[in-house]
């Protein structure tokens, strides 16, 4: 348990995504099993311990402190686990040694809603502060130490030198923790079974298009729909939906449970249903409307029918038993296509392929796509396998061009890493009405790229010569600075005093050139919502 | 414990809490004023307590020199060594006695018509290779701080927050580590205490650190070899310590040093979110104050009639003064907040 909870420590102060991969590599590789498999399940929030919650660790805390101390230390802190692990009385006389990872889990497993008031504290009581810290952490789930599924893969993959695709793909069929996993990756044993079960495979993805022009005899056209995307898996007689990440996202779309009822594995766009994307034959709404579904745990009958999701299909990687992965694009879309009757029609359909004659018709097809709010044009080697990962000149992305608006540089505020004396993150704002008649500026969106190393340098001395005011990190600027921003799509949003959000903000040209007074009115971009 | 004079006003009223210090009434005197008074006695040199452009400025030799060298004045100094009593007038005693916390740190015993008064200034209660160490005193009314005045604090041995420093430095020899530690007390604590473990190396310092680590030599703190980052290359500082005022962990000062690893020596550290706002990756739990054992100790042990606590989290070491069924008020004193201790 030591060395977990100084991995979780490191990991709380670590901000460098590289070093967080040494970090967790090398526990991985010096940790003995079980423990780094049960390790890798905490912190990839794959544990849970049904007799402990968060009231249990506030009503052990009760037996032993006084409340108002209580009280006040928590809210000083801010978290329970922590505030928990510094004020838990050190025991009396000797204890035993700290217990491993996985004498913690085993303990933790058999403890009920009765026991876990008397065995959890002898737990306790054998660590120290850092370590009662990761134990409270891995027995009330959600470490929040900003290690997402997709790093922890990344860092095993980097730990026993195995492709992380490899690691997505046997992972998920497996419980921790995960014995099988590590005896494949450290000591070359035969991967592990996947079985009759919905694994998730990874996602084949694609390359920006550029500058570079593709010849549609080699290559075929796809919308690239404003929606997510997903995998459908359906094996043992179940069906899960997967999102780009690998994350099981089935429980807040139920609908789709029982649209696939053969073995299959297909990828898709998830949308809802709706007239914004492609006009009415189209039938789907924007992106916005998809966001009232998303991250949902549990789903009102209401919400399945005012924003019921399909599954818009591109491409299909197995079916019945027979993988199609090594099969070229060609083939499979025959297969898909052939596969669309099978399906229920209110919850998928096709991908249509764009017809173009020639790559400047296909530009302009690509050019009035502004109006369908459609993100652009795929582009997929009609010879191309399904390969996990970006492999150059298979698939490429072909955005349509960004929107352009003129923001007024509000706040900046320091950023992390190598940006850490930095004040790189930026939060520009739009005139809420004629600013020579004393309008003000409303805070339209956050922006942290976009621009080169020497311009950031450049900002950096500008904010830090018109400060207005600081807070923390933040400075206000006396809001002279002009951005071009570039964004993708504007949509409403109730969250925002501007009332709307961008997508994918970045800063396009810095502007200092162009006087405050003459950038965008918040009606310009309010006409761009399509929601 | 309390014993008043008939003559005189019972219930401490000579010495008042007002909201810019504390007023000793007989003897037109200020403890710590925040704003120019004629008459100061002030318990040590931080900047939230010690303050220029008063007339005369009662302290130690050593709260003197740091108070000259902050604000470059020393009219109307009256050095007062430790032990030794000063007569304020009106019948008031002032006495200075080591609080622990920096060099010159004070905690003032006052007396006044038989009732006894000590205000611990900042203080602590660990071992300090830069100063004498707190000297518990008997009194009627014990004034304390209580800036880690919360059960969470509890500051680790020294020894161990130095080991994960010099353990940083051998694990990456290509880097250097950058530690922020206030300009006054800590970071010549620091250092003393790196020597203590065997750490001979140089320390390289920050151009705002130099003075005042020079007037800790003058007083007889040895710090061994100290360099100044201005003069060397990034080269140079490749598996060194560099240390610098909290406030240029992340200023542009950084960045002429090589892979900085970014520490910092502060109580607050003991709190992960505390040293996350500041970028930290290596927080280094070192405090000039009293922890919340300290300062529970130091109220038992002193054991005053009465406790009046202020600058921190009174409430929580009020709470503790009731559970144990002790008087103790808070004192609402204004511009006291050490965020970078």
């Amino acid at each position: 348990m030591e060395e977990f909870a100084a991995l979780v420590d490191a990991l709380v102060y670590t901000r460098s995504r590289n070093e967080k991969l040494r970090l967790i590599a090398e526990y991985l590789r010096e940790t003995p099993d079980p423990d780094r498999g049960w390790a890798l399940a905490a912190l990839t929030d794959c544990l849970s311990f049904a007799a402990v919650k968060g009231s249990t660790i506030r009503n052990l805390m009760m037996e032993r402190v006084d409340p108002v101390l209580w009280v006040l230390s928590r809210d000083f802190v801010g978290d329970t686990a922590e505030t928990a692990s510094l004020l838990w009385p050190e025991p009396e006389g000797d204890v035993s040694a700290p217990p491993s990872v996985t004498e913690a889990v085993d303990s933790l497993g058999r403890m009920t809603r009765v026991s876990v008031m008397s065995e959890l504290p002898r737990l306790l009581d054998r660590l120290d502060a850092n370590g009662r810290f990761a134990l409270i952490k891995l027995a009330t789930g959600g470490m929040r130490i900003g290690v997402s599924a997709r790093l922890a893969k990344t860092a095993f993959g980097q730990a026993f030198e195995v492709a992380v695709e490899d690691v997505e793909e046997y992972w998920h069929g497996l419980q921790p923790p995960y014995e099988a996993l590590f005896a494949w990756a450290a000591e070359g044993a035969a991967p592990p079974d996947s079985g009759d079960v919905p694994l998730f495979r990874p996602f084949m993805l694609a390359h920006p298009l550029e500058d570079a022009v593709v010849d549609l005899a080699d290559y075929v056209a796809e919308w690239k729909w404003d929606g997510i995307r997903v995998q459908i898996v359906h094996a043992g007689g179940e069906t899960r939906l997967y999102s780009r990440t690998g994350d099981d996202i089935s429980g807040s779309f139920p609908e789709m449970a029982g649209a696939l009822t053969f073995p299959a594995v297909l990828d898709g766009e998830l949308l809802v249903r709706g007239s914004h994307q492609g006009g009415e034959t189209g039938g789907a709404a924007s992106f916005n409307a998809l966001q009232q579904r998303l991250g949902r745990k549990t789903v009102s009958a209401r919400m399945l029918v005012d924003y019921p999701a399909f599954v818009r299909l591109y491409d299909v990687l197995i079916i019945e038993g027979e993988d199609l992965r090594e099969r070229p694009w060609n083939e499979r879309r025959a297969r898909l296509e052939a596969l669309i009757p099978r399906l229920p029609p209110e919850r998928f359909d096709l991908s249509a392929v764009v017809e173009a004659e020639h790559f400047e018709h296909l530009a302009e097809i690509r050019a009035s796509a502004r109006d369908d709010a459609i993100e652009g044009l795929m582009l997929k080697r009609r010879d191309s396998p399904y390969v996990a990962g970006r492999k150059t000149g298979l698939w490429y992305k072909w955005k349509r061009d960004p929107l352009l608006v003129d923001c007024v540089l509000m706040y900046a505020q320091r950023g992390n890493g190598k940006r850490s004396s930095f004040y790189s993150d930026y939060t520009f704002g739009c005139w809420d009405g004629d600013p020579a008649a004393g309008a003000e500026l409303l805070p339209v969106g956050k922006a942290y790229f976009g621009f080169t190393d020497e311009e950031l340098k450049q900002i950096d001395r500008y904010v830090r010569n018109h400060t207005v005011n600081r807070f923390g990190p933040v400075r206000e600027t006396d809001r002279s600075l002009v951005f071009e921003v570039a964004f993708d799509s504007v949509h409403a949003s109730k969250r925002h005093k501007s009332g709307l959000a961008m997508r994918f903000p970045r800063i396009s040209r810095i502007r200092w050139d162009k006087p405050a007074e003459e950038a965008d009115h918040i009606e310009a971009l309010r006409a761009l919502i399509r929601d | 414990m309390a014993r008043h004079s008939s003559a005189m006003p019972a219930d401490f009223s000579w010495i008042r809490a007002e909201p810019h210090g504390i007023h000793i009434a007989p003897a037109g005197c200020w403890i710590d004023p925040s704003r120019p008074v004629p008459r100061a006695l002030v318990t040590h040199g931080h900047g939230d307590h010690a303050r220029g452009g008063h007339g005369e400025t009662i302290a130690t030799p050593a709260t003197l020199a740091i108070m000259e060298l902050r604000y470059a004045t020393r009219d109307g100094a009256t050095p007062v060594e430790y032990g030794e009593t000063v007569r304020l007038g009106g019948e008031v005693d002032a006495t200075f006695i080591p609080a622990g916390h920096v060099l010159g740190s004070a905690q003032i015993l006052l007396e006044h018509a038989g009732e006894r008064v000590i205000v611990t200034g900042d203080y602590k209660r660990r071992a300090d290779p830069t100063c004498p160490p707190f000297e518990v005193t008997a009194c009627d009314v014990l004034v304390t701080e209580a800036t880690f005045g919360l059960p969470v604090f509890c500051h680790p041995p020294v020894e161990q927050e130095i080991g994960k420093l010099t353990k940083a430095l051998r694990d990456h020899p290509d880097r250097c580590v950058l530690v922020g530690a206030y300009a006054l007390g800590k970071a010549q604590r620091l250092i003393a205490e790196l020597r203590a473990a065997g750490h001979h190396a140089p320390i390289y310092l920050h151009g705002a650190m130099e003075r005042m680590c020079q007037l800790y030599e003058d007083f007889g703190v040895g710090l061994g070899e100290l360099r100044l980052v201005a003069d060397h290359s990034k080269d140079d500082l490749r598996g060194a310590i560099v240390v610098c005022p909290p406030g240029a962990l992340n200023d542009r000062w950084s960045r002429r040093l090589p892979e900085p690893i970014t520490a910092m020596a502060s109580g607050w550290m003991r709190v992960r979110q505390r040293a996350r706002q500041r970028n930290v990756e290596l927080p280094l739990v070192v405090s000039d104050h009293a922890d919340w054992g300290e300062l529970t100790r130091t109220i038992e042990e002193v054991n005053p009639a009465e406790t009046w606590i202020t600058h921190g989290r009174e409430e929580a070491l009020l709470r503790w003064c009731q559970l144990h069924q002790r008087r103790a008020r808070a004192l609402a004193l204004v511009g006291y907040e050490d965020e970078d201790d």
